[in-house]
Parts: C-alpha cells; structure tokens; sequence
C-alpha cells in the first residue's frame, strides 16, 4: 500500500462513520413523517370510534331522525351522500376523462393547452366554499334547479373536476408510446387508437383517480350546504330534483346548529363514523377495482 | 409513337419507395441532410450507421411516423409508388397500412394473441369473422410463429417471451397485407436464436414485400439484405449492392465503419 493509499483509506474511515451517521438520521426522520401520518388516520378513527360507537345500530342506518333529531338514525343523509358522489361522478367523469384526452392526445402542445393547464390548476385551488357560491348562482339560481341533488352533484361535479383531468392525464402518460406507435402503424386512426388502445391501458389510473376525487368530494360541507342538502327532510329523495340531507352537512348541523348539541354528541361522532366509512369503503373498492382490471390486462 | 401498351410498362415505377432530398429536423436541430435514395420492390435494403446517424429518423420518414413528433419537420420529397406521401390530400391512415412497421422493442398490445393480429384487420373494418380467422392464422404462419401459439390464442400476448412477440408483431404488420415492411432493429431486443429466426423470416418475406431494416449489427445486414446504405451524422454517405458495400466500399468512413474503426 503506497502512502497516498493509507492516507485515502485512513481519512475515509472517519469519514464513513460520518456518512454513515447522517444516513441513519435521515432514513428515521423520513420514518417519524410516515409515522405521523399513519398515526393521525388511527388517532382519528379511534377517537371516532371512542366516542361513537354506541350511537351504531341498525336502527341508526336504517331510520331518519326524530325528535329533533336527539333520536332516531341517519338513513336521509346516507342516502343523500350516496346520490350527490354517484351524480357527481356521473356529471364529472365524462367531461374530465374527455378534457383530459383533448389535452394529452389531440392538442397540439401550445398555448391553447398551457391556457387550459393553466384554467385548471387555478380550478384546483379554489376554495369549496366558493365552488358552494358558485353552485347556489349558477346551478340553484340561474339554471333555476333549486337546491336540489342535481344542483349539487354539479357542484360537487365541478369541484372534482381537476383532480379527474389531472389522475388522468397521469394514466394517459402512463401508456407507453410504443403502444400508440404500434397502432397507427397498422393504419388506425387517431380515435381507434385512443378507443381501442389507450383507453383500455389507463382504465385502471383513470377509474381510480376518478373515485378517490370523488370520494374526497363526497365529505365536504361546503360546496352542497348551498345547492343540495338541507337542515332537515325526513323523506327519501324520489327524483333529481329533490333536496336532500347529507352526511357532512348533518355532522356540521349537529354540532353547531342543533337545539340540543350535547345531548346529540354521540350521534355526530356516529355520522362521523358513517361518513368516514363511506369514504373509506369508496377508496377500498376504487383499489380493488384497479387491481382487478390490471389484472386482466397482464 | 403508338404503342400504349408498351409505354404503360415504361411508366410502372421501377421503385417501390423513393426519397428525395429529404431533410428532417427535430426543432432547430438538422437530423438528416438531404437524403436521396430508392427502393426496389421486393428487396431488403439494410439501413446501418452509429448511434444517432440518423437510420432510424429516416425509416420513420417513410411511413409519416415522425408526425407523432410536434416539433419535427420535413422538407423534400418521399413517393410511393410514385405519389407523393407527405402531398396534403394523401390519407396518413391509408399510408401507413400500405407501409408497415415492426418496431425496435416487441409492443404487442395487452390483449390476446389473436386480438393482437386481428386489431388491423378490425381497425380497417372487416368484420367478417371468418375471414379474420383465416388471416390470423395465415400471418401467424408467415411469421413462423402459428406452431408455437395455435393452441393458446386467446391466451395473453404478453405472456410470450421477447422473441415470440417479435414475431407476433411481424404477424401483426403482416395481417393488413402492407407493400412495404419497415423494421427499426428488430432483434436489437432478442437472443441469437430468436434472431436467427427472425432472419430467416426476412429471406422468406422478401418474396412477398419491400422491406427496409435499420439494424446496428453489421452481420446481419450482410445476412439479410440486398442493397445497404451507410449513414453517418445525419448524411447518406454511401449506397449499393451489400456485396459491394461490405467487400469493396467507396468511401473511407464506410470503410472505417464496417471494419470496426469506429462507431
């Protein structure tokens, strides 16, 4: 070993330990931040479940409130959620995925599709409450639906809109080139490439993408407290253009604008339970959904 | 003066694909400078050069691929048959069934076998359910691959090993009948003897088609071809019989190349 040798190797030993000492700091930092997040969701459900399971029961999903609603169940409200995400997805998801593929496969890169990026991004970032403001005058008032499932569906439609464009504009990329090459070479056109070819790729991104839009979309308060959903409707919806009451809504109800607010502390946290069920049990079925048609597509 | 029948014949084009002039640039960058070259029906034309030379910027001219590029552009000529490819009246669609690719990288589809090679013949509407039958097997034959999937053709094409989806791909091109094949380094991906298959594939198909092959292995341009081109940054430097070009170049950079000098 010639000296300059020893003076690399003895200068390094120090030096490993250095490095080596900053990596383990790093690694279990970035742990603790993971940590804390697995953390807040199991807090969060605990302190839910804690102090709401007793308001579970059959008769709380299965009936709607009474008494001033110190009593009774839920039922409305579930039935309402289920209608405004369903109509949401509906009013959304044809009009995102459609967005998308303009931007991704037609448009010429350019200002046009940078102007639109551009709309949507800032669309991304409105606050809900606005998109509520928006909905009461457009939709309520302009469109003359009143406060309806319709009205807000679109609304909350409108508030998932970016978030479905952007999961699938990531599917559409996610398809490799080679794929699209192949397809014109064999004399298809643009749209039979997309149709036949494209789209069955991104299937599973887009699916996904679109639910968990929709189910983040499906608990907030704001953008249907104006447009669809009530204080109190003990009836079921029968069409589109009736109001209906939401979970969300109905916590918030509960909890700051009922008659008697501690005596129905349980049944906000059993709506809550409900609410974060549902969400839940959305995201559950949008990822076994993908794993599914994955699946297929190997 | 009156001899129609005789003049017709004189106006057959004597070659398949031709390309004049042709310059390509990605942007502000000139990938190819003035390419003129021809291509005889029924023949294999090898294309070789080192990386980035330009072969396969030039074989993707010849079937409009390029236009998947935004801010690619195109000056000059490309005919076949004569007409002009890049005229605007021409149908980019009907172009390229006539002028097939197999592409570096096997890209069968996620689907079946048989959807693989059926997609074409869909995609150009015949719906005749016997009759795609029919051409799926006759393009799986011709692909020398029908032995090895006969039996599982609604079976996943992703689930064959690299050198069968090269096959299943050449099927693939072959189903819509195209006159010409072009094939950017077919075995680059594949062991030597899904290669070698591959190979005689391209003797057997010539009979049949114009078939242009980019290709880094300079062996196998000697195996394969008739005529082979030399491209160097962007330039065609030299073209002829691959006889020719293999055992007495004329140029000194064709030369260097094909002895192993450089590139």
């Amino acid at each position: 070993m010639s000296k300059n040798d020893r003076i690399f190797f003895e200068g390094s030993a120090a030096y490993d330990r250095g490095r080596k000492l900053k990596q383990a700091v790093f690694f279990n930092l970035f742990r603790a931040a993971a940590a804390i997040n697995g953390m807040a969701l199991l807090t969060i459900i605990y302190f839910m479940v804690a102090n709401g399971w007793r308001a579970i029961s059959w008769e709380f999903l299965t009936q709607p409130p009474m008494e001033s609603m110190t009593k009774g169940g839920i039922l409305p409200c579930i039935v309402g959620t289920v209608c405004l995400s369903f109509g949401a997805i509906v009013a959304a998801l044809p009009i995102g995925i459609a967005s998308a593929i303009y931007i991704n496969e037609y448009a010429r890169p350019g200002k046009v599709v940078r102007l639109i990026r551009l709309g949507i991004n800032n669309l991304a970032g409105v606050p809900s409450v606005v998109f509520g403001l928006f909905g009461l005058g457009f939709f309520v008032v302009i469109l003359d639906m009143g406060v309806s499932i319709a009205a807000g569906a679109l609304t909350l439609g409108a508030m998932s809109l970016p978030v479905i464009i952007g999961s699938t504009e990531e599917a559409l990329k996610s398809v490799p080139d080679t794929y699209r090459e192949a397809s014109l070479g064999l004399g298809a056109t643009k749209w039979q490439t997309i149709w036949r070819v494209v789209l069955p790729s991104a299937l599973p991104g887009i699916l996904t993408g679109a639910i968990l839009g929709i189910s983040r979309a499906a608990g907030e308060t704001a953008p249907i407290m104006f447009t669809g959903a009530v204080f109190f409707t003990p009836k079921l919806p029968t069409s589109i253009f009736n109001e209906v009451m939401a979970l969300p809504y109905h916590i918030y109800v509960l909890a700051t604008a009922g008659t008697e607010i501690e005596k129905t502390r349980h049944l906000q946290y059993g709506t809550a339970i409900v609410l974060i069920a549902l969400v839940l049990g959305m995201n559950m079925l949008a990822i076994f959904w993908r794993a599914r048609l994955r699946k297929r597509l190997k | 003066m009156n001899v129609p029948a005789q003049q017709e014949e004189q106006m057959e084009p004597e070659y398949k694909m031709s390309s004049e002039n042709l310059d390509f640039y990605y942007g502000d960058f000139k990938a190819l400078h003035s390419v003129s070259m021809d291509f005889k029906p029924c023949e294999v034309t090898a294309l070789i050069g080192p990386s980035g030379c330009g072969k396969s910027t030039y074989l993707r001219c010849l079937n409009r691929m390029n236009d998947l590029i935004p801010i690619s552009r195109v000056e000059g000529k490309v005919t076949l048959d004569g007409l002009d490819i890049y005229a605007p009246s021409l149908d980019v669609v009907m172009l390229r069934r006539k002028v097939g690719m197999v592409f570096q990288k096997p890209n069968p589809f996620p689907k079946t076998i048989f959807e693989n090679v059926a997609y074409g013949l869909w995609v150009n509407g015949i719906k005749d359910k016997a009759f795609v039958q029919e051409r799926v097997e006759e393009s799986l034959k011709q692909a020398a691959i029908w032995d090895e999937v006969k039996d599982r053709l609604q079976d996943t094409a992703l689930g064959l090993s690299g050198g069968q989806q090269q096959r299943l791909c050449i099927a693939r091109a072959l189903a819509v009948k195209p006159e010409v094949v072009l094939m950017d380094e077919p075995a680059s991906a594949l062991d030597p003897i899904a290669t070698q298959k591959i190979e005689e594939l391209i003797h057997q198909l010539k009979e049949t088609y114009t078939i242009i092959i980019v290709t880094h292995n300079m062996q196998q341009a000697a195996r394969v071809s008739d005529v082979t081109a030399f491209f160097y940054v962007g330039k065609l430097i030299e073209v002829g019989d691959t006889d020719t070009i293999f055992t007495r170049p004329k140029k000194k950079q064709t030369e260097d190349y094909i002895t192993g000098r450089f590139g």
